[in-house]
C-alpha cells in the first residue's frame, strides 16, 4: 500500500471527524453548564427573561435547520445513487437554509437591541439580577452557534464545488459525509439551545 | 567514486536530506513528514524553554534578597505570568507528545506517517501563531499581562494590561493541541502495522493514547473558558461579576476542569518515556505491562474528576471539598502503580547507567517527591495551611519540571541517536545530569521549606526571616542553569560532530530501532510484520 492510498482511509477520516465533533460538543457543553448553574440560582428571572425571546423567530429557525439537516442527508444518499443533479440541488438548498437562518438571527438580534435588551443596557441594568446573565449567555451561545452556521455553510459550499467538479463521487463520498456530519452537529446544538432558551417557563 | 559517497551520505542522512527543489527552510516548514514536524516542534519547544527558563532565573534573582532587587511589583507580576504561560502552554503541554510523539508514533506502530499529515502541519503552524500572539502580548500597549497563568476573573477582566492578546494566543494553542490529539487517536486506531496488536503496543504509545483523549475531551473546555474571558473583557457581559449577579467561582471551576486534566497531558507522556527507557537499560521486560498501560487510562479518567482541589479555600461547600479531596487521593493509586512497576522492573536487572537511564531514574525520584507532596496539598486540612505559598510552587516544579522536564531530557538523550544518527558524549551528559540534579533540589526543596514557613507565592518581596532559604534557592537556580547549559552544549556539539551510530545503539526492541538512524523519509520500505512484544529484548532489532 502506498502512502497516498493510506491517506484516503475513509474509516479513519470519519473517526477523526467524530472526534472533532466530540470536542465541539464539549465546548458548547461548557456554556450549557454555566447556563444550568445560573438557571438553578435564578429560576424565576431566567423564566421572565426567556419569555421576552421571540418564539416566532426561534421556531422558524428550528424548522429551517431541521429541514436542512434532512436535505443534506438526502444529498448524501443521492450521491451514493449517482444522482449528481439531485445531490447538487439538495446541497444548494441546505446552503440556502443556512443563509436564511443567519438572516433570521440577524433580524432577531436587531429587534432585541431595539428593545434595549443587551448586557449593559439601561433596561437590563435595572431588571432583577439574573436577567442580564440570561441575555449575556443568550448572545454568547447563539453567537457562537451562528459562527458554526457560517463555518458549516462555507464547508458545504466547498463540498458543492467539489461535487460539481467530480472530485466527490459515489465511490469517494467521505468529504460530503463529513460535511454533512458537521452540519448535523450545528443542528443538534441548536436543538439544545432552542428549548433551553426559548421554551423556558 | 564521488557518486558512491553521495549514496552513502544519503543513507546516513535519511529524512534529513534536503530535497534540493526549494530553499531548505521551506523543506521544513511546509513538510508533512511526521519526523520533520516532530523536529520542528522540538526546536521551537526548546527555544521557548530557554526563554522561560531565563525568565525563571530572573524571578529567582529578584528573590535573592527582600525588597526590590532588580524589578518592582508590576514587572515581577508580568514575569511570573509570562514564565507560567510559556512553561505550561509552550513547553510542557506540547513537550513530549508533540515533539517526540510526532516523531515516534508512526515509527513505533509501524506506519509511514500519521493519519492526517496535513492536519499535523497545520497544528504546528497554529502552535507557532499562538506562541507569537501570546509572546507579543509582552510588547503591545497596556503592558505585559499580570494575572498569573491562571487568568482568574474578575481581575483578568479588569486589568488594563494586554490580557486579551495572550488569552487569544492560548486559544489558538489549544486548537493546535486538539488537532494533534485527534490525529494521534485516529493513527493509533487505524494505522498499526500487521501484527501490532493492542497488547504489543509500546507503553509510550499507550500513554500518548490516553493523553490524546484528554486533549480532545478537556481542551474544548479551556477554549470556552478563554472565550468567556474575552467576552468579559471585550463585550463586558458580566457573567462572572458578582455585582451583576454572576459568580467568580464559576470561572475557577471552568478553568480547572481543563487545567487539572492538563497536568496529565503534561505527565502521562513523560511516564510513557520512562516506561520505554527503564526496560532497555535494565535489560528486563517491563514488569506488569497491562498494569502500566491501564494505569495510564485510569490516571486520565480519574484525573478528570479532581479539579476542585485547586479551590479548597475559594469558598466551595464543605461537601465539595470532601469529595474532591477523596478523589484526589484516588489518583495517587494508579500513579503509585507505575512507580512500583518501574522499581520491580529494575529488580534483578543488569542495569546500565547511561545518560537516558540517569534522567529516567531521576524522573522516578523527583516525581515521587512531587506526588507525595501533592498528597499534603490534596488533603483539605493541610491544604489550608500551605495554600498559595512557595510550598505549592516547589511541589508543582517537582512534578512538572522534575517529572515532565527530566523525562523530556531523558527522551532527548534516548532518541537523539535515532533522530540524528549521531551519539553525544556520555561523560559530559552525566556531568550535566549531576549538576542539574543538585541545582534542582537546592532550588525547589528550599522553596518548599520556605513555603512551609509561610512565604506566599507571587510576591516580589518577603519578610527578612525568609532570606536565608531564598538565597539557597537562588544559588540552586544558577547551578541548575549551569547543568542545563552544559547539556545543551553537549547535544549541540554532537549534532555536528557526534560519532555515527547504527540502527540500534541501545539494543532496544521497539520498531523505531529496526530502521536506519536517522530513519528514511517513508520510515519502512515494506510495512513490518510484527511478531513480538515491545520489551522482548532477546529479539531486539527484528520486527
Ligand atoms: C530554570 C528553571 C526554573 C526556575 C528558576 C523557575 C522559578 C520559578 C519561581 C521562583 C516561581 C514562583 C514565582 C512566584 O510565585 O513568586 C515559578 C513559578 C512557576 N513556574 Fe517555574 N521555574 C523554572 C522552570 C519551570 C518549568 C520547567 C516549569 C513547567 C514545566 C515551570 C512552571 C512554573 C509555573 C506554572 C509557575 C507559576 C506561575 C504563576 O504563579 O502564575 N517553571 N517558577
Amino acid at each position: 500500500m502506498n502512502p497516498s492510498a493510506q491517506h484516503q482511509d475513509a474509516e479513519g477520516a470519519r473517526l477523526g471527524m467524530w472526534l472533532f465533533l466530540f470536542s465541539e460538543l464539549l465546548m458548547f457543553g461548557g456554556l450549557f453548564v454555566v447556563f444550568a448553574v445560573y438557571l438553578q440560582r435564578y429560576p424565576a428571572q431566567f423564566a421572565d427573561a426567556g419569555r421576552q425571546l421571540s418564539l416566532f423567530f426561534g421556531t422558524g429557525n428550528t424548522v429551517l435547520l431541521l429541514t436542512s439537516s434532512l436535505t443534506v442527508a438526502l444529498a448524501f444518499e443521492a450521491l451514493r445513487q449517482n444522482r449528481q443533479r439531485l445531490c447538487q440541488g439538495l446541497l444548494g438548498f441546505t446552503i440556502l437554509a443556512a443563509g436564511l437562518f443567519l438572516v433570521n438571527k440577524g433580524l432577531e438580534w436587531h429587534a432585541k437591541f431595539q428593545h434595549d435588551l443587551y448586557p449593559g443596557s439601561q433596561t437590563l441594568r435595572q431588571a432583577p439580577a439574573g436577567q442580564e446573565l440570561f441575555f449575556g449567555l443568550y448572545y454568547l451561545t447563539t453567537g457562537l452557534h451562528g459562527l458554526h452556521v457560517i463555518f458549516g455553510g462555507v464547508i458545504l459550499s466547498w463540498v458543492l464545488v467539489q461535487v460539481r467538479q467530480g472530485r466527490i463521487i459515489a465511490t469517494r463520498p467521505t468529504m460530503l459525509e463529513n460535511g454533512a456530519l458537521y452540519w448535523h452537529l450545528v443542528d443538534v446544538i441548536w436543538i439544545f439551545i432552542f428549548p433551553l432558551y426559548y421554551l423556558l417557563l | 567514486m564521488g557518486k558512491v559517497i553521495q549514496m552513502g551520505e544519503y543513507f546516513r542522512r535519511g529524512f534529513l536530506e534536503p530535497s534540493g527543489k526549494q530553499p531548505a527552510l521551506f523543506d521544513w516548514i511546509f513538510s508533512t513528514d511526521h519526523k520533520r514536524i516532530g523536529l520542528l516542534y522540538l526546536y521551537s519547544i526548546c527555544t521557548f524553554f530557554a526563554v522561560g527558563a531565563t525568565i525563571g532565573l530572573l524571578i529567582r534573582l529578584e528573590l535573592i534578597a527582600p525588597g526590590r532587587t532588580i524589578v518592582g511589583p508590576q514587572i515581577y507580576n508580568a514575569l511570573f505570568t509570562l514564565h507560567g504561560v510559556i512553561m505550561i502552554f509552550l513547553f510542557i503541554i506540547p513537550g513530549v507528545p508533540a515533539a517526540f510523539g510526532n516523531f515516534l508514533l508512526p515509527l513505533q506502530i509501524g506506519a509511514r506517517d500519521v493519519a492526517f499529515p496535513r492536519l499535523n502541519l497545520l497544528s504546528w503552524w497554529l502552535y507557532i501563531f499562538g506562541a507569537i500572539m501570546a509572546l507579543s502580548a509582552l510588547f503591545g500597549g497596556g503592558g505585559a499581562p499580570d494575572t498569573g497563568w491562571t487568568f482568574y476573573l474578575p481581575f483578568a477582566g479588569e486589568t488594563t494590561t494586554n490580557v486579551s492578546l495572550a488569552v487569544f494566543g492560548v486559544f489558538v494553542l489549544g486548537f493546535s493541541s486538539i488537532l494533534t490529539g485527534l490525529n494521534f487517536i485516529t493513527t493509533i486506531h487505524r494505522m498499526r502495522a500487521p501484527g501490532m496488536t493492542w497488547s504489543r503496543l509500546p507503553l509510550f504509545i499507550w500513554s500518548l493514547y490516553a493523553t490524546a483523549w484528554v486533549q480532545v475531551l478537556a481542551t474544548p473546555i479551556l477554549a470556552i473558558t478563554l472565550v468567556l474571558i474575552l467576552s468579559e473583557r471585550v463585550l463586558g457581559l458580566g457573567l462572572f461579576d458578582a455585582a451583576r449577579g454572576g459568580d467568580p467561582l464559576m470561572y475557577q471551576h471552568l478553568f480547572w476542569i481543563y487545567s487539572h486534566p492538563a497536568v496529565y497531558i503534561m505527565v502521562l507522556p513523560p511516564m510513557g518515556v520512562v516506561s520505554e527507557i527503564i526496560p532497555v537499560f535494565a535489560r528486563r521486560p517491563i514488569f506488569g505491562y497491562w498494569f502500566v498501560a491501564a494505569s495510564s487510562i485510569a490516571i486520565a479518567a480519574a484525573g478528570s474528576l479532581v479539579w476542585g482541589h485547586h479551590m479548597f479555600v475559594s469558598g466551595m461547600s464543605d461537601t465539595a471539598v470532601l469529595v474532591f479531596s477523596l478523589l484526589t487521593f484516588i489518583v495517587a493509586i494508579p500513579s503509585a502503580v507505575k512507580v512500583f512497576n518501574w522499581v520491580a522492573t529494575l529488580y534483578g536487572g543488569s542495569i546500565r547507567l547511561d545518560a537516558p537511564m540517569l534522567f529516567a531514574l531521576t524522573f522516578v525520584l523527583l516525581f515521587s517527591i512531587g506526588g507525595l507532596t501533592g498528597l499534603i496539598l490534596g488533603s483539605a486540612a493541610t491544604n489550608v495551611h500551605v495554600h498559595d505559598t512557595h510550598f505549592v510552587v516547589g511541589h508543582f516544579h517537582y512534578t512538572m519540571f522534575g517529572g515532565g522536564g527530566f523525562a523530556f531530557f531523558a527522551a532527548l538523550h534516548y532518541w537523539f541517536p535515532k533522530f540524528f544518527g549521531r551519539m553525544y558524549n556520555n561523560r559530559r551528559a552525566t556531568w550535566a545530569w549531576g549538576t542539574m540534579v543538585i541545582g534542582f533540589n537546592l532550588l525547589y526543596f528550599s522553596m518548599m521549606v520556605v513555603g512551609m514557613h509561610g512565604m506566599p507565592r507571587r510576591y516580589y518581596d518577603y519578610l527578612p526571616q525568609f532570606t536565608h532559604l531564598n538565597q539557597i534557592a537562588t544559588i540552586g537556580s544558577w547551578i541548575l542553569a549551569l547543568g542545563m547549559a552544559l547539556m545543551a552544549v553537549n547535544l549541540l556539539i554532537a549534532l555536528r560532530r557526534g560519532q555515527h551510530v547504527g540502527a540500534n545503539p541501545w539494543e532496544a526492541a521497539t520498531l523505531e530501532w529496526t530502521v536506519a538512524s536517522p530513519p528514511p523519509p517513508e520510515n519502512f520500505e515494506e510495512l513490518p510484520q510484527v511478531s513480538h512484544g515491545p520489551y522482548d529484548l532477546k529479539r531486539a532489532g527484528e520486527a
